[in-house]
């Protein structure tokens, strides 16, 4: 595949020179604490930068307020640290009235599903052309430690001594109720799987929302350790690959199958044989389906919990419809004419 | 037989109706016809927030004021000479604003017991004696008019619908208004439903005739044209005007322009004015709330749009902490505030200054924003402008303080030539601007510009100046992450000093003072001009002496202020709020002015202000 090929790029300028992760590495000092799952996520989106081949000055990256949305200030294109949850809403103003660039929003859980709750819906339903990077560490770093909106129930924090009462987010399946296009998830430290991800979100035309699972560990060290353990990882992973069957499991001994009531349930593939095996198909029109995977993972234990591509549809972006419209009303009128504009068409003359 | 022409010099003509009797359609198109003639003129819509409260009551009330003349006038009119009340509610809401022995049209049908009593009367008003003071017209509009389209495929209801063209058509011929722009308008309004436009026009001239002929009305009346400059001229009103300033900044400026706002009362007309003018290379973007609204118009800035949003009060509290990212960004943006009655959702139909201090303060930390007020309808045109040359050239937010009564009132405006205006120069930066110690140059987002203190705006998309912005403090120069408390400081006064130094290209203020001996100044912003220029007018009328001034640019204040004020024995502050203006220029000139507020909803009544004029003067 070319970048000709990608719908969401065609009119970004190309590069003509070779790009390395280098490139894309700005002179700021990253300040984030050692060990921080961002470090991470940072060093991979410099190393895959390079394959969209877009000439740099035509890549943006927008952020909102967290640790996560540091972010912008360590990458060498162009960048907006905004305030607190707006980042979408700025990258829309900016995605939609510059087609030529390549617009990418970093966010964290209290920033994207808090305050910022209402754009990220609202941007998903849209389907404005952004990709957004969604940093998911269960908890609020900047703030040193209080619960958020994807915080196990019951979680202890500064905030709730207690335990938290709140009920959480699950942030694919609120993208999916919110009507996205395009929704993944991945994890930190697994740099391949990310990447891969990540290249299928710049492909796509629209708001691609990938969650990534990602380790704060000064204040929820661990949250996801159990997925990154190659000793307990295998058994509650479960990776979702277009076209193919969805099992994981040590051996493949699991998978995932639809019931007879139309939901989704994990079996036993030595009981229900081979066949019987859901196929993945990110294309699916109806979300339902991505919906339910999305819901098979558990809050606490994090068993069967789903990363790679949930859904991935074809939907004219917002940028596009608007366009459009631009450019219709140009060629039915064709450009303004500021003078007749301001006289109207009821005048009288004195004199 | 042709009845006497009597000619008068001034009309102040009130129409109140239910909110569902097409008032402000009527008025408006009264307005057109008046506005053909030649004659000066000012209207205010007055109209509930509801959108049609229960038919026959208070709240359902919907008025609209007009003053002609054949001379120049500044207001719509303290009381009105003619009241047409549609109902009995539209005479209670109404009735105290009509002048001694002014002329009451009234609807006759309509006073049924329980019409009357339902607002309160306990007798019908029309034949107990509590009129008396009035020269009343009753006629029986609704029977009329369903009488004329007797012949015409309609309900009956239908057919009353009609009764508003039936008083236009009678009072058209009263005032003698010509007809063509009515029928012009109705044919493309109904074009489609051909019965129904064929009902209206002959609603109308049934009112036509109807006046030519009844006993009610013994003469006919005549209001020559107004002297005015020559030129070609149209009525417009201050929202559209306004939506046509900013269009002609997106021009004057070569910038496209995005718009992105989430409708209120009394903004959202600059949002379908705006819309319908794609072709302009505008983008509006409706979006989920303020905050977004404001915010997806600074992402548009930073792409190198002219970045718009427009709200009320209301939606400037929402947007305070994104006008402070402007301000830190310094990208521009130009902020419209069409103020209504406040606080919290206040008066939504009604106009109001009171959100003068929210645009000069209402923001967390240091953070100054420039502020232009239009001072008329028309007005808005020029002042839109100005607030985008601001935001533009000193890469700034800009607030435009409009107020309802400027965005719903119209008066008649020689249409500029367009191709005199200045142009506005974005003067986007396309080259690195500093170098290194080693010779290699490179881009500094904050190296200013050291006449405007302006920042480079260097958009997404050019080569090798890539950079970062945000919300955190920035090192003067290179911009980078800054939390040095020198380094605040200094920026904190640099933010300062840059909207401080807008005064030198603002033009100085200037007094009108006939008489050269005025020792009492009267002093206002925004949509007072043409109520305190009325009451400046009847104070020497009455061989006093008055100077008038008023201030357009609010942040920064002319440079000569100061000095203007001094020169005063008083200086007089009206404003509709409690005393915001006033703070101010007590805060930084120490002047000891003497404020006078209303925050009534309404426009300052002229006679009264020339009374609070006037009792300044005799204390002198
Ligand atoms: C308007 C506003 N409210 C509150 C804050 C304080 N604040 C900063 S970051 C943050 C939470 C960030 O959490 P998250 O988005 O999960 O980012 P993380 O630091 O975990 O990456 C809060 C509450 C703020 N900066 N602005
Ligand atoms: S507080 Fe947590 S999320 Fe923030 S930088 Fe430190 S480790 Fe990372
Ligand atoms: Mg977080």
């Amino acid at each position: 595949m070319t970048i000709n090929d990608l719908p969401a790029l065609s009119l970004v300028p190309k590069t003509d020179v070779t790009q390395s992760a280098k490139d894309f590495k700005s002179d700021q000092e990253v300040r984030w604490c050692p060990g921080c799952g961002d470090y991470s996520i940072l060093s991979t989106v410099q190393g895959f930068m390079p394959e969209l081949g877009l000439a740099k000055e035509n890549i943006v990256f927008i952020s909102g307020i967290g640790c996560s949305s540091r972010f912008p200030y360590y990458m060498n294109t162009y960048g907006l640290h905004s305030i607190h949850g707006r980042a979408p809403a700025i990258a829309t103003g900016l995605s939609v009235s510059r087609p030529d660039l390549s617009v990418w929003v970093v966010t964290g859980d209290g920033d994207a599903l808090s305050i910022g709750g209402n754009h990220l819906i609202h941007a998903l339903r849209r389907n404005v052309n952004l990709k957004i990077l969604l940093f998911n560490n269960r908890i609020y770093g900047l703030t040193k430690g209080q619960y958020s909106p994807t915080s196990e129930q019951g979680k202890i924090t500064k905030s709730t001594p207690q335990g938290s009462v709140d009920y959480s987010f699950n942030p694919v399946s609120l993208a999916l109720g919110a009507e996205a296009t395009f929704v993944a998830r991945s994890i930190d430290s697994d740099r391949k799987h990310l990447s891969s991800v990540l290249a299928a979100a710049a492909a796509h035309e629209g708001t691609a929302l990938v969650e990534i699972y990602q380790n704060c560990n000064i204040f929820n060290d661990g949250a996801w350790e159990q997925l990154k353990d190659a000793e307990t990882a295998d058994d509650l992973l479960i990776k979702l690959v277009h076209g193919e069957p969805i099992r994981f499991g040590k051996d493949g001994n699991k998978g995932v199958v639809r019931t007879a009531d139309g939901q989704v349930a994990i079996a036993n593939v030595a009981e229900v044989g081979e066949d019987a095996l859901l196929v993945h198909d990110a294309h699916r029109e109806d979300p339902a389906l991505a919906f339910a995977l999305s819901r098979l993972s558990e809050v606490h234990t994090l068993a069967d919990t789903p990363i790679g591509i949930f859904r991935d549809v074809k939907r004219p972006s917002y940028d596009r419809l608007v366009r459009e419209q631009l450019d219709e009303a140009r060629e039915k009128k064709g450009a303004g004419d500021l003078q007749a504009l301001v006289r109207g068409n009821d005048t009288w003359l004195v004199g | 037989m042709a009845k006497q022409v009597v000619q008068l010099s001034q009309v102040i003509i009130r129409f109140a109706g239910d909110s569902g009797d097409g008032m402000q359609l009527t008025g408006d198109r009264f307005t057109s016809e008046t506005a053909g003639l030649g004659n000066d003129l000012k209207t205010l819509p007055d109209f509930p927030a509801e959108i049609r409260a229960p038919a026959g009551t208070i709240p359902g009330v919907s008025a609209f004021q007009l003053h002609f003349a054949d001379h120049a006038i500044s207001t719509p009119g303290d009381a009105p000479d003619v009241l047409v009340a549609m109902n009995p509610a539209a005479l209670k809401a109404n009735l105290k604003l009509l002048r001694a022995g002014g002329t009451l049209i009234v609807n006759t049908d309509e006073f049924g017991k329980r019409a009357y009593e339902k607002v309160g009367y306990t007798a019908n008003p029309l034949e107990d004696e509590s009129l008396e003071g009035y020269n009343v017209i009753p006629i029986a509009l609704t029977s009329m008019t369903v009488e004329a389209l007797k012949d015409f495929d309609l309900s009956k209801k239908e057919a009353e619908r009609a009764k508003n063209m039936f008083a236009l058509g009678m009072l058209c011929w009263l005032y003698d208004r010509p007809s063509q722009g009515t029928i012009d308008f109705l044919t493309s309004k109904f074009g489609k439903k051909p019965e129904i436009l064929k009902a209206n026009i002959a609603a109308y001239e049934a009112g036509w005739s109807f006046g030519e002929t009844t006993e009610s009305f013994a003469v006919q009346y005549e209001v020559k044209p107004a002297p005015m400059p020559t030129g070609e001229y149209r009525n417009i009103h201050g929202n559209l005007a306004l939506s046509l300033g900013l269009i002609a900044a997106g021009q004057l400026s070569d910038l496209p322009i995005f718009l992105g706002t989430y409708p209120i009362t009394p903004a959202s007309d600059i949002l379908h004015e705006l819309s319908k003018y794609k072709n302009f290379g505008i983008t509006t973007f409706q979006a989920e709330d303020e905050i977004a609204g404001v915010t997806s118009a600074i992402g548009a800035a930073y792409g190198g749009a002219l970045g718009i949003t427009t709200t009320s009060g209301p939606g400037i509290a929402l947007k305070s902490e994104a006008i402070g990212l402007g301000v830190m960004l310094e990208l521009p943006l130009v902020i419209v505030d069409v103020q209504r009655g406040g606080p919290s959702t206040g008066l939504p139909t009604k106009t109001e200054q009171a959100d003068l201090l929210q645009a000069m303060f209402g923001r967390n930390g240091e953070a100054p924003v420039p502020i232009v007020a239009p001072q008329s309808p028309s007005d808005c045109f020029f002042a839109a402008i100005e607030a985008a040359r601001i935001a533009i050239e000193y890469r700034t937010p800009v607030f435009l303080l409009s107020d309802g009564y400027l965005a719903n009132g119209s008066e008649p405006w020689l249409v500029p030539d367009t191709t005199t205006l200045a142009k506005i120069e974005p003067n986007f930066t396309t080259e690195p601007n500093h170098e290194l110690p080693d010779g290699t140059k490179d881009f500094w987002p904050y190296l200013r510009d050291p006449e405007t203190l302006a920042r480079p705006w260097a958009v997404p998309g050019t080569k090798g100046l890539e950079h970062r912005i945000g919300g955190i403090e920035k090192a003067d120069g290179a911009g980078g992450i800054s939390y040095d408390p020198d380094n605040h400081d200094k920026m904190v006064r640099i933010r300062q000093a840059k909207v401080d130094a807008i005064a030198r290209t603002i033009d100085p203020i200037v007094v009108d003072d006939p008489s050269g001996k005025a020792r009492v100044l009267v002093i206002g912003w925004g949509s007072t001009f043409g109520p305190i220029g009325g009451a400046c007018t009847l104070v020497r009328d009455a061989g006093l002496d008055v100077a008038q001034a008023h201030i357009r640019h609010l942040n920064p204040f002319p440079s000569n202020l100061g000095e203007v004020l001094a020169k005063y024995d008083r200086v007089i502050v009206p404003e509709m709020n409690l005393g915001q203006l006033n703070m101010l220029l007590r805060a930084k000139y120490l002047v000891d002015t003497v404020n006078y507020n209303q925050v009534r909803g309404l426009p300052f009544k002229t006679d009264e202000l020339a009374g609070v004029i006037t009792d300044v003067l005799k204390s002198l």
